[in-house]
């Protein structure tokens, strides 16, 4: 298994309000889970896997601890799939401005 | 201090004027009048800067004087479909330009001063939008720490692209991005990590927050003048929390543009609870909608600041919404005929604008006061295919048939795209109401009548006819 060592940029998980903590007046749906965190920064801890308690030191300076769930972690952002519904906008106003729709 | 702080909610919140205090180097009270009211202009003049000094500061962080383009083929286009003699031509602010991609960081820009200038070492924000992006570039600039708290994941560990990416880039500006599941209690975290930290709240909502925004109405009603010889008639204006619409009918006032339609344009998300662990990733768009126009143009002082400087019912003289598929339909249309690749959100009153140019005459000039970097996550194909996912059906059809969460509808035609108009007297009613609950149905004094009628941009008349009907 994969193990960050010190220094390496991970991202760790934390509870910070568990359900009977949360605020007054939530909808059910978010009143019933905790709300969580996700924060990144450098492993201070000697080695660890993911699933541990580890602390790090943030891209500020603070120390933050919580369960470790990613080890360099990925942007996982794309451009998704081209959308059919959009693909053929340019065609159809282009046939517009240049008067070919009304000759079709 | 206390070296043993309550960390519970109730615990944070019943310190947070305290900490608010403390975090924005501003003292509220001395701004207070009576019951409700207080001494706006007091605040804007006293804790804001003039807009000569707010220039000298953007020049400082290479924000600001952006261009402004005529957007002919859109405005060709509009004409196909408008009356004779109508077809109004549709300009376009280029926000992009700014340092980190969108208007944000005219507002970024004084807070980030202010912030130095006081000796803080850092600055917090919390904000799931362009704004985070913002502050972490002029934090950069400015050699401050910074910290983005953004609400990002559902309870199924569900991502919002958008929002994404807006971590994405608040990290390469150097910043550290907290990242919370849905809820309001993200505030809670905001407050506990200003008490912690003891930096600047880089608030959306103080004076230079708004301040901020007052050079992009008066630079374009400069470019406008420049260009065509006359003022707009109408700038419109992506409306969420209110500072956009104010900082810019602000600008518009000091430029002496007195007969120019300050125009709010949201996306509608009606149905969609903001607060909703289920209905957050089903919203396509992550800020300009209803959920954040329509609660804080009734009610500004829900925001992270004691009294918001953002207060849209003064300046707004029409209000309006598009829907999702409107939004996509014209950030499509402005990247193949006007070869501008932007948005999606920030081309929400570009769709407004297409809109009400068809009504307006053929010499009237309008203007759509922003645009927004685009990129991966941000974009409409990642936040359809992601739409898609979650089961919202994807389809072309008349935009009327949009159910916010349900369906996202792809207009068919150009002419299909159309404005709704909100009722500014009934959010002024319901502002009204909020008031009346505030005050247990008390009577209004002179000052309080005054004020509201600044507020509500109206009459005390209408105020105290309205204010009776909503309880009081």
């Amino acid at each position: 298994m994969e193990k960050a060592q010190t220094g390496d940029w991970v991202q760790v998980f934390k509870v910070v309000l568990k359900p009977e903590e949360r605020a007054p007046g939530l909808p059910p749906e978010t009143a019933k889970v905790p709300l969580t965190m996700k924060v990144k920064g450098f492993l201070i801890d000697q080695a660890a896997a993911v699933g541990d308690q580890v602390a790090i030191r943030t891209a500020t300076g603070r120390k933050v601890e919580g369960k470790l769930i990613g080890i360099n972690p990925a942007y996982e952002i794309d451009y998704g799939r081209p959308q059919p519904e959009l693909l053929n906008i340019g065609f159809e106003t282009r046939s517009l401005l240049s008067g070919e729709a009304d000759k079709q | 201090m206390n070296n043993n702080p309550d960390f519970s909610y109730q615990g944070v919140m019943s310190r947070k004027n305290r900490i608010m205090k403390q975090a924005v180097g501003i003292d509220y009270d001395q701004f207070e009048l009576e019951g409700i009211a207080f001494d706006y202009d007091a605040m804007m003049n006293k804790a804001g800067y003039s807009l000569e000094e707010v220039r000298k500061i953007q020049e400082e962080t290479n924000v600001g004087k952006t261009p402004l383009f005529e957007m002919h083929n859109l405005t060709k286009l509009v004409r196909l479909h408008a009356e004779p003699g109508k077809g109004a031509r549709i300009f376009i602010k280029d926000e992009a330009c700014n340092p980190s991609g969108s208007f944000k960081a005219r507002r970024a820009s004084l807070s980030c001063y202010q912030a130095q200038k006081q000796g803080y070492r850092g600055v917090i924000s919390a904000t799931s939008g362009n704004y985070g992006a913002a502050v972490a570039s002029q934090s950069a600039m400015r050699g401050l720490n910074c910290i983005v708290v953004q609400e990002l994941f559902d309870s199924q560990d569900l991502s919002q692209p958008e929002i994404m990416e807006k971590g994405r880039a608040c990290e390469a500006y150097g910043a550290e991005v907290v990242q919370l599941s849905v809820g309001p209690e993200l505030f809670y975290k905001f407050l506990i990590l200003l008490e912690e930290t003891q930096y600047f709240n880089a608030s959306l909502y103080t004076p230079f927050g708004i301040a901020g925004i007052e050079t992009l109405g008066y630079e374009l009603a400069e470019q406008v003048r420049r260009t065509v010889g006359k003022d707009p008639a109408a700038v419109l204006i992506t409306h969420a929390g209110g500072g956009n619409v104010t900082g810019t009918a602000r600008g518009l006032q000091k430029a002496g543009c007195k007969d120019t339609d300050v125009i709010g344009i949201s996306v509608d998300l009606s149905g969609l609870h903001m607060a909703s662990d289920h209905d957050f990733n089903r919203k396509s768009f992550t800020t300009g909608h209803t959920g954040f126009g329509v609660p804080f143009a009734t009610w500004p002082d829900r925001a992270d600041v004691p009294r918001n400087a953002a207060r849209s019912l003064r300046y707004l003289d029409r209000y309006y919404t598009v829907t999702q598929g409107e939004v996509f339909y014209m950030t499509e249309l402005l990247a193949q005929l006007e070869g501008l690749e932007r948005g999606p959100a920030g081309n929400t009153s570009l769709a407004g604008a297409f809109a009400l140019a068809m009504e307006m005459d053929r010499d009237d000039v309008i203007v759509v006061q922003e645009t927004e970097y685009t990129g991966a996550g941000k974009h409409p194909s990642p936040q359809l295919t992601f739409a898609r996912k979650l089961g919202i059906a994807v389809k072309r059809g008349k935009p009327e048939e949009s159910i916010p969460g349900q369906n996202i509808i792809i207009p068919e035609s150009p002419a299909q795209i159309a404005v709704k108009r909100v009722d500014l007297d009934n959010l002024k009613k319901s502002y009204l109401k909020k008031v009346a609950q505030e005050k247990g149905g008390g009577a209004l004094s002179p000052v309080e009548l005054d004020y509201l009628a600044a507020e509500l941009k109206t009459s005390t008349g209408w105020v105290e006819k309205h204010y009776g009907k909503a309880g009081g």
